[in-house]
């Protein structure tokens, strides 16, 4: 009798996932398909394909995301050569744990805010605000995404592989090379993923940095929506969530749980 | 000997290097914070009258207005989240491997997804069925992308609990509810608490997401919204520079001292594992 009982109400525990899996189907779910739905409708409600029309022979959108990508390319670039050394000189010390986390500390703090303190002091400095003030705001912005992955997976190489490396007779720089860097491809990978899509979809800051003169997709995804061009706003949406889904794919191959390094701030 | 010393040195050099470029704007901000001039000089003196001008400004009662907005919608949001998520988890526990596998991977879509494709969605979502713009449409968005956070931090708890421990509640004459509320329960406040916080910290943090759902038309500003809508149009006032001083070390202060209880809570654990 009794197990009866408690098969039923293992049973019933599931009804408590229902709630939240209604919501997530309501408010997840179908406002994507929404966005899906109105790529292919016209601002009158009819089908039509003049969106993607719109969207792929027009120079300026294009231009824009090409822009987007030029800018997310270089800002992973540079994150990855600033951040790999860092994270790498703190794997080898012994307090590196304790160190790394005052890298990762000024991402607490809102991008906002802090986009806003580094425009405060270009203009102080009399920096002309541009392409250059726009990436070093990027960089300054998502540095510590690309070195908390990097430093993870520098700490967890077993030593003794770069002992060994070093007894059969390797140079320093050989050891890194063959030993060090193939061994942290994990790390590299799931920074790249980290830094590269919030870069190229980044809202406001790289308006702020640059006086409005750089846009990217970002912004143009916002702009679009709020001058009701809801079409051509959702193609663009779309365009960024094959490149999530993507970057997404790759860390997933590489990293089970780097899309958490958010999470491990607080 | 001298290469190894120069090297060691390199290195350090290098890691204090970057760590001065990612905290230079940070801490001159707080400095000038006391020279009540937005143009980075002590011209006017030291003083304290960029932190009065919090409270004196003619625009405080905006400001204090959107600072209440933001706990308002972080409290209900985060609260509603941790209920729900806390729920949600033990229901997804209890899935089958392919529901479960499927659920868990929506769940996760808040997080991997841009934040901007996100916040347009809904918008276009609340548009399409004519929510009512306001606090309702803002507290369903942050519900959305706080709760798979909770559900992040609960799952684990539940993985990692011993499946016996209930049992024995059934066996020793608790009923379902009783073993839950008193057994379960306890066992994962944990994770509980800490998707709670992270839920609260997301919500407050938010900008995205609140910028495009809150509506023109009705005026509400949470603080990030408002540091926006002023800061973009008409640069730094010296009563910005005060209160970005306070969010720093306040957030400051939060990380480290989570983490540092963290990491020794960890050491113990470490340390009684070895004896």
């Amino acid at each position: 009798m009794k197990k009866v009982a408690r098969k039923k109400f293992r049973l019933t525990k599931k009804v408590f996932s229902i709630p939240y899996i209604l919501f997530l189907l309501l408010f997840v779910v179908i406002p994507l398909v929404l966005i899906l739905v109105n790529a292919f409708l016209d601002n009158g409600n009819n089908l039509t394909l003049d969106n993607f029309k719109t969207f792929f022979t027009s120079k300026s959108s294009l231009v824009v995301l090409g822009n987007s990508l030029l800018v997310g390319v270089i800002t992973t670039a540079l994150c990855l050569i600033i951040g790999y050394p860092v994270a790498y000189f703190l794997s080898k010390m012994s307090s590196g744990r304790i160190l790394v986390l005052l890298y990762i500390i000024p991402m607490g703090v809102n991008f906002l805010i802090r986009t806003l303190a580094t425009k405060a002091i270009f203009i102080a400095l009399g920096v002309e605000l541009g392409m250059g003030t726009v990436l070093f705001g990027m960089v300054y912005n998502y540095l510590p995404f690309m070195i908390l992955p990097l430093h993870t997976t520098l700490s967890g190489i077993d030593k003794s592989y770069i002992e060994a490396a070093q007894d059969l007779g390797a140079d320093k720089a050989t050891v890194f090379l063959k030993t060090t860097l193939p061994l942290s491809l994990s790390g590299i990978f799931s920074g790249i993923t980290m830094v590269f899509i919030p870069t190229i979809s980044t809202y406001a800051i790289s308006q702020l940095l640059s006086n409005g003169k750089i846009f990217l997709f970002g912004d143009s995804i916002q702009l679009s929506f709020e001058q009701g061009m809801y079409g051509v706003g959702s193609i663009m949406s779309l365009v960024m969530l094959v490149f999530v889904l993507l970057s997404n794919f790759v860390m997933n191959k590489f990293n089970r749980n780097s899309n958490a390094v958010r999470r491990s701030l607080w | 000997m001298v290469k190894e010393k120069i090297k060691g040195f390199f290195e350090k050099f290098y890691l204090l290097v970057v760590l001065a470029i990612l905290y230079a704007p940070i801490i001159l901000l707080i400095i000038y914070s006391f020279s009540n001039s937005s143009n980075f000089n002590f011209d006017n003196g030291f003083s304290f009258e960029a932190y009065v001008s919090i409270f004196k400004s003619d625009k405080s009662p905006e400001l204090w207005s959107a600072v209440a907005n933001t706990l308002i919608i972080a409290s209900v949001s985060s609260v509603i989240a941790t209920i729900m998520g806390t729920f949600a988890s033990i229901g997804i526990f209890n899935l089958g491997k392919r529901a479960r596998r499927i659920v868990e991977n929506v769940n996760q879509f808040p997080i991997i997804n841009s934040e901007i494709v996100m916040a347009v969605s809904m918008m276009i979502f609340f548009v399409t069925f004519s929510f009512p713009e306001g606090y309702l449409r803002l507290i369903i968005a942050h519900i959305a992308f706080c709760t798979p956070y909770v559900v992040l931090s609960v799952l684990p708890k539940l993985e990692s609990m011993d499946p016996n421990i209930y049992e024995a509640a059934l066996d020793l004459g608790a009923n379902p509810f009783k073993a839950l509320t008193k057994v379960m329960i306890p066992i994962i406040t944990p994770g509980i608490v800490s998707g709670f916080v992270m839920a609260f910290i997301m919500s407050m943090d938010d900008f995205i997401i609140t910028q495009i759902n809150k509506g023109a038309a009705t005026g509400i500003n949470t603080l990030s919204t408002f540091i926006y809508s002023d800061a973009r149009v008409q640069g730094l006032e010296p009563f910005w520079y005060a209160i970005f001083s306070i969010i720093f070390v306040a957030v400051l202060a939060a990380v480290l001292s989570i983490n540092l209880v963290k990491i020794s809570r960890e050491k113990k654990k470490n340390k009684e594992k070895n004896a």
